[in-house]
């Protein structure tokens, strides 16, 4: 089943600015897709008014094609996991899981036979009898995957699903998310803040940005051709170099990088440079068409697997580079060194520089 | 662990201050609570079996001793319950949903707090009594109010009217509503949510405040003194038989009656104390 929202409109505060604003994009039959941005950017909202929980100022909620804007929560058959888990607390695992089932009325057997294929779906068989007090949080989210995936639901809705969980388990049940939806195959809606977890198990992303969709896409194209300075910025903890146009590219200091071709000559432009975009070198070799430019090693900060390099370039720029551990330890660089920084692709944003 | 408790401990302890200190202060705490408390409960206790337990025993079969208990039951067993629906329903509107005059029911569900008891009690004498608004038509249709059973209920009422909500709205509040949203995504009605869901997480905080609001029904003494007109057999409550036992010199008889409301009172301490104990352990 796919969904649908067209011209998405939802104001809390009267005179305020609206926490969505003519938002619409679908989300394949089938798919996970993500609504990525930064807190306060209205994906949570939105998610809401999809599960009913909230109703639109403006705009349809189209489920497979059929609007649903006025039906309400109970009757939408949508599955919905909450950043909070929202488990039952006075009730076991499988009396949580059977809830949706029972308010279904379907016969106890039958219900029973549910409960234990959600339990084996979310490698939960040992812990039907538990509380939700006594299960971890892991545990527990796995607990309301399986109470949403129990009534069979026509769309999964998880609204920042790991968010309360730790590194380890989230990069965990990310992996596990996948699994599970391609054992499934129910077409996800998952909002998040966190870009790795939207580019890794997505395909389909809607950036969001202040109530608005900034862009929408495949993840590749989102990380590859950003559409706005915002969407640049955003995605891929990437650094922001100020230049202009010169002959028809843009010149960020003395680094020399392809424009758009409406550039005008002399226009003021902003380049996004990824951190693994910049190529670190000892001396001023320059390869291929963009130029290498000199600049001082700030900060040296390891990260495990590579060493993040903050450069000082002359302009008074500072960028951050990636360098993968063994190819760092070849360079042989210490805070404080001159070194050249080549790059090897840019995002450049002519004007508008609205972010 | 060993080490590391016994260290909180010496730290707590110095952040207590010196030791005479420490004493003046716990010395203090208990002589109140002797003079005040454990006296007054032992003089109860002794009062009523000053003549030994067959007068004790004697005043307690009194028939006005006997219409003293149901009449304080029965205002309980009426205000109790209405409360309840009162208290569940208040706490779950103002804890659930933004409206126009949610700041003035908060404030109306804390007056019978603000009000004394005696004037809660004359406000129904000057709405209910002979020569009150509603009083001329209430005595066309033949209605007694005020100096009779009614007016004592609406006067009890009246002043546990905030014990369930109050003790409900907050825990209401902290738990938020996450788990009503997802019982109504999972497809169950509102009424369903509240049965299932709404009542079982505000448990204890409904028992824990039905057993005080039941505490007060049965103990009121101002509001109901004030509408009850002290008609003996009739329209008095343990806490009234008391006070007029007390007036004509019979103090085995009234403190006999105080007797029943201090056990009802130590009944309710330690209900309270089990339900809060319960409330704790998951």
């Amino acid at each position: 089943m796919s969904v649908a929202v067209e011209q998405l409109t939802k104001q809390f505060t009267a005179g305020g600015s609206p926490a969505v604003s003519e938002v619409s994009f679908r989300a394949p039959a089938g798919a996970i897709t993500t609504l990525l941005g930064p807190s306060g950017a209205g994906k949570s909202t939105i998610l809401r008014i999809i599960a009913g929980l909230e109703a639109p100022d403006a705009g349809t909620v189209l489920i497979d094609g059929v609007d649903c804007t006025n039906l309400s929560a109970q009757k939408r058959s949508i599955g919905v996991v909450f950043q909070s888990y929202a488990l039952f607390r006075h009730m076991t695992v499988r009396e949580n899981i059977a809830f949706g089932l029972n308010v279904r009325k379907l016969p106890r057997p039958e219900a029973e036979a549910r409960v234990d294929e959600m339990l084996k779906l979310v490698q939960l068989e040992e812990l039907g009898q538990r509380y939700p007090g006594q299960l971890s949080g892991g545990q527990r989210q796995r607990v309301a995957f399986a109470r949403a995936l129990a009534i069979r639901p026509k769309l999964l809705l998880l609204d920042e699903p790991f968010g309360a969980l730790d590194t380890r388990v989230r990069v965990e049940l990310r992996e596990w998310l996948h699994e599970l939806h391609k054992q499934t195959g129910v077409t996800t809606l998952l909002v998040t803040h966190d870009q790795e977890e939207a580019l890794e198990i997505s395909q389909h992303v809607v950036i969001m940005e202040a109530g608005r969709v900034a862009q929408a896409g495949p993840p590749a194209e989102i990380y590859d051709r950003p559409a706005t300075p915002f969407v640049a910025s955003f995605v891929g903890g990437t650094s922001v170099l100020n230049g202009h146009i010169h002959e028809g590219r843009a010149q960020v200091g003395s680094l020399i990088v392809a424009a758009p071709k409406s550039a005008r000559e002399g226009e003021a432009v902003r380049a996004y440079v990824r951190p693994h975009d910049i190529k670190l070198m000892k001396t001023a070799s320059g390869n291929g068409g963009n130029s290498a430019a000199p600049g001082r090693v700030e900060r040296l900060k390891p990260v495990g697997g590579y060493v993040k390099v903050l450069l000082k370039l002359p302009t008074g720029d500072t960028v951050t580079v990636e360098v993968p551990r063994t190819e760092f330890d070849q360079l042989g660089v210490a805070e404080g060194d001159a070194v050249h920084a080549d790059v090897r692709t840019a995002n450049v944003f002519v004007g508008d520089f609205s972010i | 662990m060993h080490v590391s408790s016994l260290q909180l401990q010496r730290r707590t302890h110095a952040a207590a201050g010196p030791a005479p200190f420490r004493w003046l202060l716990i010395g203090t705490a208990l002589l109140f609570l002797g003079l005040f408390l454990f006296i007054p409960l032992v003089a109860v206790f002794t009062f009523a079996f000053e003549k030994g337990a067959g007068a004790y025993l004697a005043s307690l079969a009194e028939p006005e001793t006997w219409s003293a208990i149901r009449l304080t039951l029965t205002a309980a067993l009426i205000a109790v319950p209405l409360n309840l629906a009162f208290g569940l329903a208040a706490a779950w509107l103002i804890a659930r949903f933004r409206f126009p005059g949610r700041d003035l029911l908060i404030t109306l569900i804390d007056l019978p707090f603000s009000v004394s008891p005696v004037i809660a009690g004359l406000i129904f004498v000057l709405l209910f009594g002979r020569q009150g608004w509603l009083g001329p038509w209430l005595a066309e249709h033949d209605l007694h109010i005020i100096f009779a059973v009614p007016g004592i209920v609406l006067a009890t009422l009246f002043v546990t009217f905030p014990f369930v909500a109050r003790e409900v709205l907050p825990v209401m509040q902290a738990q938020g509503s996450d788990e009503e949203e997802a019982a109504l995504t999972l497809g169950a009605s509102g009424w369903y949510t509240f049965l299932r869901v709404t009542l079982p997480k505000v448990k204890w905080g409904v028992i824990y405040g039905v057993i005080l609001c039941n505490a007060r029904a049965m103990g009121e003494f101002g509001a109901v003194s004030v509408v009850s007109g002290h008609v003996r057999g009739v329209t008095t409550t343990l806490p009234l038989h008391a006070e007029i036992l007390y007036n004509e010199y019979d103090f085995v008889g009234a403190f006999t009656a105080a007797s029943l409301l201090t056990v009802l009172a130590l009944i309710t301490l330690v209900v309270k104390k089990y339900v809060e104990w319960r409330a704790h352990t998951p």
